[in-house]
This record gives C-alpha cells, sequence and structure tokens, in this order.
C-alpha cells in the first residue's frame, strides 16, 4: 500500500482515521484555533449558534494586526469586543496591542506552530505556518465560529502538489524569488484546494524565515495548505517550546497529485506585475520602472532577516527624492529587535519611515495606502487591483534586497549591482 | 430550500479578488449595509445600485480569490444576488459562500455562455443553467454541501444539530 503525505498524515491523526484519501470529506478535531480582528464578525454567528462557551480556551489563541492602532472609533470598538470576550471566555493567549503581531509571525515566533497539528485560522494567509510541519489552513468567520462552538471542522482532504527544488540561490536571490517563479508557473489559483509540500536541497537548506515565505504565499496558487517537512532546523526554531519535537515528514512512497521541479541555480530575483501575483517576470525585464512608494511590511517579508537585508543595502544611502519608504515590522518583538540592532536608525537616516507592527498597508486598511497614480513596489504577497489602495494604483511584488535597491534609485533595480 | 433561481445576469472576468468585492478600505465595521453598497467597486461602481434581488453573477475562473474575508459573500448575499456561477472558485470564497447558503456552482463554459443582462435559469435539482445560448451542466454539490445548503447555512445547521442533541 502507498505511503502518505503530510496533510494526510495530520487529517488522518485529526479525524481519527487510520487513513485518509483525497477527496474523503473528514471532519477533523482542531489543535490550534487562532484568530485575528475576524473575531468581530465571527461573534455574530457564534452568538446565533448559540453555544455559550468556546470550545477550549486553552487550544485558542487571538491577537490585534489588521488595525493597529485602531484608527477609527469604529474599529477601536471592535478591539474592545475581542478583548472583553477573550476575558470572559478565558482565553489566556491574546495577545493585546504592545505585545501583538501580525497573527502568522506571532504563532511562528511564540512557538504555538508544531509539526503535525492541525491549526485553523481567521486569515488566508495561514498556509505561513505550515514551513513548522503543520497542516494549517485559512477559513471565514462562520468557520471559525464553527470550530469556536465545536472544536472540528469539516475538510475535504487535499491532493497533495510536490515542489521540488534544486540548485544554490545566488547572490540576492530569495525564497521570495523562487516562490514568485513557483506561482508563475502554476498560475494563481494552479493549487486551488491543494497542499504544497515543498521539497528537495534547496528547501532543507532554507533557514526557518525563508520557509514561511514559501509557504505563505501558496495561498497565492490558491493553496489550502504549504508545508515543509520539519527537521533539525525546525526543531532548533522551536527549541524555546520545550515541547518533544521529533522529525515529521511525508513518506517515501507517497502519492502526489502534480509535481513540480525547479533548479535555482542561475534564477535571478523575480518581480510579480502589476496586477497578479503570477504575472511575474525577471527584474531585468522591469527594471527602470519609476516607483513612488516602497512598503516593506506583511507576513510574508517583514521579519528581523528582511529587515537585515535592506538595512545593508540602505546604510549610508539616501532613499530618492520622492520616494516614500516605509518599513513596518512583522511583529512588535520584530519592532523592538529592530530598534536595538540599530536597524531603525539605518531605515531613518535614509528618508525612510519606521512603524509599528500592523497588516495595515498590505491590505489598503491605514497607515499608509495609495492613491490612484501611484506605483509601489511591495515586500508583500498580493497585488490585486485596490488591494493596497485606490484600484488603479500599481503594485510590484519583490524581495526586500530589491524593494531596498529600489528605493535608493527611485526606479526597479536588480539588487545583485546595487 | 429554493432550488430554481430565474434572474438577469451580471458578468465578470476572471480571478474576481476579494479585494475587487470590498475593499479593505472598507472593512472597520461590521455592518453588511457598507459591504453591499460598495459591492464589487473596483470593477463595476454601478453594480451596487443597480444589482436587484434575484439576480445572478456569473464570472470567469478563480472568483473569490484573495483574502478570508467574509465579508466578500456577505455583500453579495445582501445586494440579494441568488446564485454565482463560475468555473472555480477559490477555496475559502466557495466555503464562506455555502456557510451563508448563497449558492456558488462550477460551471465550465458559463462565462461565454452568457452575456451581460441576459436571462439564465438555474436548477439546482437538475444541475443545469439555461442560458440564451444554451443549456449548460454544473459540478453536481458534494452531498456535505448540499446539506449546508439546504440548512439555510452553516449556522442554521449547527443550531439545528444542537437542538437535536439537547432533546435525545
Amino acid at each position: 500500500m502507498a505511503g502518505f503525505t503530510m496533510a494526510e498524515k495530520v487529517l488522518a491523526r485529526a479525524s481519527g482515521k487510520p487513513r485518509v484519501a483525497p477527496g474523503d470529506i473528514v471532519d477533523a478535531t482542531v489543535d490550534l484555533l487562532y484568530m485575528h480582528e475576524m473575531l468581530a464578525m465571527a461573534l455574530i454567528p457564534f452568538k446565533e449558534i448559540g453555544v455559550a462557551k468556546v470550545w477550549d480556551p486553552a487550544k485558542v489563541v487571538v491577537t490585534l494586526d489588521h488595525w493597529v492602532p485602531p484608527p477609527t472609533p469604529e474599529i477601536a470598538k471592535m478591539h474592545q469586543q475581542i478583548r472583553e470576550f477573550c476575558r470572559a471566555q478565558g482565553i489566556a493567549r491574546f495577545h493585546d496591542v504592545g505585545d501583538h503581531g501580525i497573527v502568522h509571525q506571532l504563532i511562528a515566533e511564540r512557538g504555538y506552530a508544531l509539526p503535525g497539528r492541525m491549526i485553523i485560522g481567521s486569515d488566508s494567509h495561514t498556509n505561513m505556518v505550515g514551513a513548522c510541519g503543520a497542516f494549517a489552513a485559512g477559513v471565514g468567520a462562520t468557520d471559525v465560529a464553527a470550530v469556536m462552538a465545536k472544536g472540528s471542522l469539516w475538510l475535504r482532504v487535499p491532493e497533495t502538489m510536490q515542489v521540488w527544488v534544486d540548485g544554490e540561490l545566488g547572490k540576492r536571490v530569495y525564497a521570495k524569488d523562487l516562490i514568485l517563479k513557483v506561482i508563475a508557473t502554476t498560475g494563481d489559483d494552479g493549487a486551488r484546494y491543494q497542499s504544497v509540500e515543498f521539497a528537495g536541497p534547496t528547501v532543507e537548506a532554507l533557514p526557518m524565515n525563508e520557509r514561511f515565505v514559501l509557504c505563505n504565499m501558496t495561498t497565492e496558487m490558491g493553496a489550502k495548505a504549504g508545508m515543509v517537512a520539519a527537521d533539525e532546523v525546525t526543531q532548533d526554531y522551536l527549541a524555546h517550546t520545550r515541547e518533544p519535537l521529533g522529525p515529521f515528514g511525508p513518506d517515501e512512497d507517497a502519492v502526489y497529485g502534480k509535481a513540480h521541479q525547479f533548479d535555482v541555480g542561475g534564477m535571478g530575483p523575480q518581480v510579480a506585475c502589476p496586477s497578479n501575483p503570477a504575472n511575474v517576470k525577471p527584474v531585468e525585464d522591469v527594471a527602470g520602472t519609476k516607483v513612488d512608494v516602497a512598503f516593506l511590511g506583511s507576513c510574508t517579508n517583514a521579519r528581523i532577516e528582511d529587515l537585515r537585508i535592506a538595512a545593508e543595502l540602505l546604510k549610508g544611502e539616501k532613499v530618492a527624492p520622492g520616494v516614500r519608504l516605509q518599513i513596518t515590522p512583522a511583529s512588535q518583538r520584530i519592532y523592538r529587535q529592530a530598534v536595538q540592532e540599530g536597524l531603525a536608525d539605518v531605515f531613518m537616516e535614509a528618508g525612510g519611515t519606521f512603524t509599528s507592527s500592523t497588516c495595515g498597508p498590505c491590505f489598503g486598511g491605514h497607515l499608509g495606502v495609495l492613491a490612484a497614480d501611484e506605483v509601489c513596489i511591495s515586500s508583500t504577497n498580493r497585488n490585486y487591483p485596490g488591494r493596497m489602495g485606490s484600484p488603479q494604483a500599481q503594485v510590484y511584488l519583490a524581495s526586500p534586497a530589491t524593494l531596498a535597491a529600489t528605493a535608493i534609485y527611485g526606479v526597479i533595480t536588480d539588487p545583485r549591482g546595487a | 430550500m429554493q432550488t430554481r433561481f430565474r434572474g438577469r445576469a451580471w458578468v465578470f472576468g476572471e480571478d474576481i479578488s476579494t479585494d475587487h468585492i470590498i475593499a479593505g478600505k472598507y472593512l472597520g465595521t461590521t455592518d453588511p449595509k457598507v459591504f453591499a453598497e460598495h459591492c464589487l467597486e473596483a470593477v463595476d461602481p454601478t453594480f451596487a445600485k443597480q444589482a436587484r434581488p434575484g439576480d445572478l453573477i456569473v464570472a470567469g475562473p478563480n472568483f473569490g480569490c484573495g483574502s478570508s474575508r467574509e465579508q466578500a459573500p456577505i455583500a453579495i448575499k445582501h445586494l440579494g444576488i441568488s446564485a454565482i456561477l463560475a468555473p472555480s472558485f477559490a477555496r475559502i470564497f466557495f466555503r464562506n459562500a455555502i456557510n451563508l447558503a448563497l449558492p456558488v456552482l462550477e460551471c465550465p463554459g458559463i462565462e461565454k455562455a452568457v452575456k451581460p443582462g441576459e436571462e439564465v435559469e438555474l436548477d439546482l435539482a437538475a444541475g443545469d443553467v439555461r442560458t440564451p445560448s444554451g443549456v449548460l451542466r454544473f459540478r453536481p454539490l458534494p452531498p456535505n454541501v448540499l446539506e449546508i445548503l439546504e440548512a439555510g447555512g452553516l449556522v442554521a445547521k449547527l443550531k439545528k444539530e444542537l437542538t437535536a442533541k439537547a432533546s435525545s
């Protein structure tokens, strides 16, 4: 009998079955439910369902990330409702403003996502924490309410797509460039309803911050989950949790739906052009395009390593006249670390702004959105029309290095020569 | 459950994202009226004003891609749109719509078969949709998904299950 992929192993265990196959509908027990401000929306169906208490408050994590700090009285009120709900329900792992982060980054850095676990999040980029070897899928408000009520969720067992990567990433070429290349190959719905497993020598050699980038943007392939086998790199990253952690990966004879192979040797930086994450071109093809805004932020690429890469390029340089550079770290911890390491000073010395952590600009919510005629280079994950502000704004997605080089010259710039 | 829907079609292209359907700047509320007022504004600013209860949406592949925001199908449902037909849907949007008892049906070729404003007739039980250029079949919904629709949405289904459990 054939073996199982990571997603199949997690879903079989979570649904109490000896084995599952793609297409099966299972009722999966949830090990961790995490939410951001969508909790305010989910309170409406949760109250309607009529269950007084959350099934297991110890399995719930809540933080505030989309609107931090709250830009309107109505949003401040939503935050109050969430705060009050967590208190009343005994949700101890509520990370309020000041201890907050973009929820996926917070889940990762606090060690809440563990290998083999079944995780549901209230946000489409929940896929990101699958880099810890967990099955992690995003859902909407009513599904979140259902999980709060009963601790499980129906899921269709996905086919698994394998993305095998070999070769060495070149100078100033990163996981962001690789995943853009992958999305260009599959299209922005190429992995719809599927789980994506990343494997191969290149993936094994990647540190956790880069593995998060790969899994994060499986959402832009339409995937239900993105996963990387848990190995020593994962164990080191999660060592602070003191949880017993073994390796967790697919069986050698696991059966995959589609399989894609990439050799990244010789691959240069990639840029997703307006207005689709699959509209990807090598940086050379768009070099010289004038930009108004450079935004380094989001769950995709605003970890401390990303900030260090940008700071290395920006040190001693000035942002081009007329360009607005904004750096918004992925969590409050990263924000503090960036201040302590002197990175914040580099950004401000270069003429950039450095803000506290929020999703705000990435989804066009607040704290730096785009005008109709503005062109932005962004380290984020999506560039559909209207994503970051006006539907007429143009957004290019790139790595932090490409972004920093671009901020200095005011036009899209290959970071390898910067 | 209503299984036959007849109405005027609004036709949209491929990759209509949740950012198109309801932009991030309108999400700072839980009021469905606000979502409805700005529904699909980035694609067709007249849509929210001119859509009538009973109208249907026809679109290209990957409808509802992007974020998990349930405000997107809430906006569409609040306008009274009776169903959405597209060759494919993004997975979270599909779940969210079904949970709200908004029928979303995978119907290959539909976006080429219908012109804006044309009448279409959808028969959930028969599994087909009549358009001026012919009859198309859509993929049958899995039984568990159909159960949610028949119950009137996931909340109604869970309430029913809880009541049954309490009285057994």
